[in-house]
């Protein structure tokens, strides 16, 4: 067998108890236990996390870039969902 | 540098493929923006082309690299030198797991990339066709080997391609304990024992033109630079690079009491240059063409591990096919 | 013999076992079997080289003539080494690397969670440290030899041949002397035939997940205690030593 059958796993790392897991890389491995394991070798020698997601990349779906206009542009407009979008006097105070 | 063969013509014909004008148009003024390119964005066939080999490129180097400290970790003459040996070579497997991770994300698998070594075909960094000879070898690699690697690596971590900014970024983190630990090995010989610091001066004679000529040709010579330039994948020329590590290195040199094996090695008054002597480029095209001292060797060891590991990975797949066999039964007879 | 003479052997065994399998360990790097799998090994390998560098620095202080722990690792010869023969076992192939480690972390886990309760607080605290990273250790290795034991028939045929390799180095471990015995009457030591229920139940289970079978008692061997070892380990301590043998005296 070679790695082409060796399944590609996307590693996220919590690296403290608050924070959520960050996307940090990806590996390979057989399945969920070696993925675990791997993750621990491979990312995570400089103690860098508390608690670790692996996922098979196969199983993320993603947007594509081509609709990322009609994805996400549309929100660029919508400036008074933002707080720095008004104006609040001085004399009131912190809000 | 790592990816020093890319100063090469590219194999693969250019006009291959015609791109849209528009596309790439939007493309390159991304890149003039500073805007990073991710992994489904569409890209130049080119700019793809040319990053799977950089990137695999720096990859096997990481992974190559790990032969030559390889060589005296189970000599390491201390617990404590050891241990941060290993953990070294462990950092560079990691480092190009991280880079076959980023250049899969450009749609080629890393058992391609890995076939591509083993047989030949991909290079690796022409630094490591070099032996190891004494001890002080170890610190001549990490003060010289990764202290021009990092002059490389540190533009890379601005590079326009996501994934291998992102990796480098990863590395030059890791690594920052490469080049100290290899300075702090010098130190040690060069105020040692006579012997030690015969093996200093030695591991320096050896490993200083091998490591001046890691940054590729000049910039006269250099057939890509260009392009990647443009498309910030490579943002400083490799003569640039190689006075900056020079101009680092020498006083570097000086305070070890160790001689820089250059005899036309001058200060430059008015440019503050420290300017050396002319570089044997045959020398390097030999190594990268596989005629070093140990290009045979390096690859052979790869192979080795790599076929010796085959009835590993073909029981962890049986063994993973089995069981998720076996779960599918049990749900079924539930 | 003093406590503390004993203390001092007890503590060179311990850090003897972790040195060797240790640099077994280094002797992995870059040849593993998947890039991953390298790390995995090397995390393995530092594990114990910093076990032996904890339990050298003690023995070292205990004698208190200002020997180091490199001294201790890199100036004693083979018959001065007190670890167990299994430990210096060659590599093999993969197979025997991920048995020798279960055999080794199925034994030194329950040893380490016992240790971290002694009555020496050094001890203690170095096995407390060295339970946790054991505990993962026998993780790795179980989940490695299942999978080979359950994995195609050639890599079933390999975990047989190994445990016909490795078996009978696993009686050692469970021997005593008169060092075991006076430090476990001052609560400082592990009694190893205390281990032997629970390190006989960790790698029957494994065993059983694997598919593999258990030899029918077999002639055991011994020696590693009193320095009668294999003729591996001259070779192994050749390799290792020889930089501080050449050069006697220097810094490095």
């Amino acid at each position: 067998m070679n790695l082409k059958d060796t399944p590609l796993w996307e590693v996220f790392v919590r690296s403290k108890n608050g924070l959520s897991h960050q996307h940090v890389g990806s590996l390979h491995a057989v399945d969920a236990t070696m993925a675990l394991q791997n993750a621990r070798d491979v990312y995570t020698r400089r103690a860098e996390g508390i608690s670790l997601w692996v996922v098979p990349s196969n199983a993320i779906t993603a947007s594509d870039p081509v609709d990322r206009g009609e994805f996400f542009e549309p929100t660029a407009s919508k400036v008074y969902r933002h707080p720095t979008f008004y104006e609040i006097p001085d004399e009131v105070g912190h809000m | 540098m790592y990816t020093q063969a890319l100063n090469d013509k590219d194999p693969s014909p250019a006009e291959d493929t015609i791109e849209d004008p528009v596309l790439a148009e939007r493309f390159q003024s991304r890149i003039d923006q500073e805007l990073r390119i991710e992994a489904n964005d569409w890209m130049p066939a080119a700019y793809r082309r040319t990053l799977q080999r950089q990137i695999a490129q720096h990859a096997h180097s990481e992974v190559i690299g790990m032969q030559p400290e390889g060589n005296w970790l189970t000599r390491a003459p201390t617990l404590k030198r050891k241990a941060i040996l290993l953990a070294k070579i462990q950092d560079e497997a990691g480092h190009g797991l991280y880079l076959y991770s980023a250049a899969e994300t450009l749609g080629i698998s890393r058992e391609e990339m890995e076939s591509q070594l083993l047989t030949g075909k991909a290079r690796y960094s022409s630094i490591f066709n070099y032996p190891t000879l004494n001890w002080a070898d170890m610190g001549a690699i990490g003060w010289l080997v990764d202290g021009a690697a990092i002059m490389n690596q540190v533009p890379l971590c601005r590079c326009s391609y996501g994934p291998y900014a992102r990796a480098m970024v990863r590395v030059c983190k890791e690594e920052s304990f490469h080049q100290r630990q290899g300075y702090d090995i010098m130190t040690q010989m060069a105020k040692g024992t006579a012997a030690q610091k015969a093996m200093a001066q030695d591991a320096l004679n050896r490993t200083w033109w091998p490591s001046i000529m890691m940054f590729g040709p000049h910039d006269s010579d250099s057939s890509h630079s260009e392009q990647s330039m443009a498309w910030k994948i490579k943002r400083f020329s490799n003569d640039d690079l190689r006075q900056k590590f020079i101009n680092a290195t020498v006083p570097q040199a000086e305070y070890l009491g160790l001689t820089i094996p250059d005899p036309d090695l001058k200060f430059n008054e008015e440019t503050g240059n420290w300017e050396s002597g002319p570089i044997d480029w045959d020398e390097f095209k030999q190594v990268l063409a596989g005629n070093g001292p140990c290009n045979h060797l390096r690859l052979s060891t790869r192979q080795r591990a790599v076929a010796e590991g085959e009835w590993v990975r073909e029981a962890a797949a049986a063994h993973a096919a089995k069981q998720s066999a076996r779960a599918t039964n049990k749900e079924e007879a539930a | 013999m003093s406590v503390q003479q004993a203390l001092i052997d007890y503590s060179l065994r311990l850090a003897d076992n972790a040195n060797v399998l240790g640099h077994r360990f280094c002797e992995w790097s870059g040849k593993g079997p998947m890039l991953e799998e390298d790390l995995a090994l090397s995390n393995l390998g530092l594990d114990l080289l910093g076990q032996a560098r904890s339990f050298y620095s003690y023995a070292a202080e205990l004698k208190g003539d200002g020997c180091t722990e490199d001294d201790l690792a890199f100036l004693r010869d083979a018959n001065e080494y007190k670890n167990l023969l299994l430990v210096e076992m060659p590599n093999g192939d993969f197979a025997v690397t991920m048995l020798r480690h279960l055999l080794f972390s199925a034994y030194y886990l329950p040893f380490f969670v016992a240790l971290s309760q002694s009555n020496d607080k050094t001890l203690a605290a170095i096995a407390a440290k060295a339970e946790r990273e054991m505990a993962y250790h026998l993780r790795h290795s179980a989940e490695w030899v299942i999978r080979l034991g359950d994995g195609t028939e050639d890599s079933l045929k390999r975990m047989q041949d190994a445990i016909m390799v490795l078996w009978p180095y696993t009686g050692e471990m469970f021997e005593s002397d008169e060092i075991d015995q006076q430090l476990v009457d001052a609560g400082v030591a592990i009694d190893p035939e205390s281990l032997r229920e629970q390190w006989h139940a960790t790698i029957n289970e494994v065993f059983q997940r694997a598919g593999l079978v258990e030899p029918e008692s077999v002639w055991m061997q011994t020696g590693g205690r009193t320095g009668v070892h294999t003729e591996h380990l001259g070779f192994m301590l050749a390799e290792m030593q020889f930089l501080q043998r050449s050069y006697p005296g220097a810094e490095w």
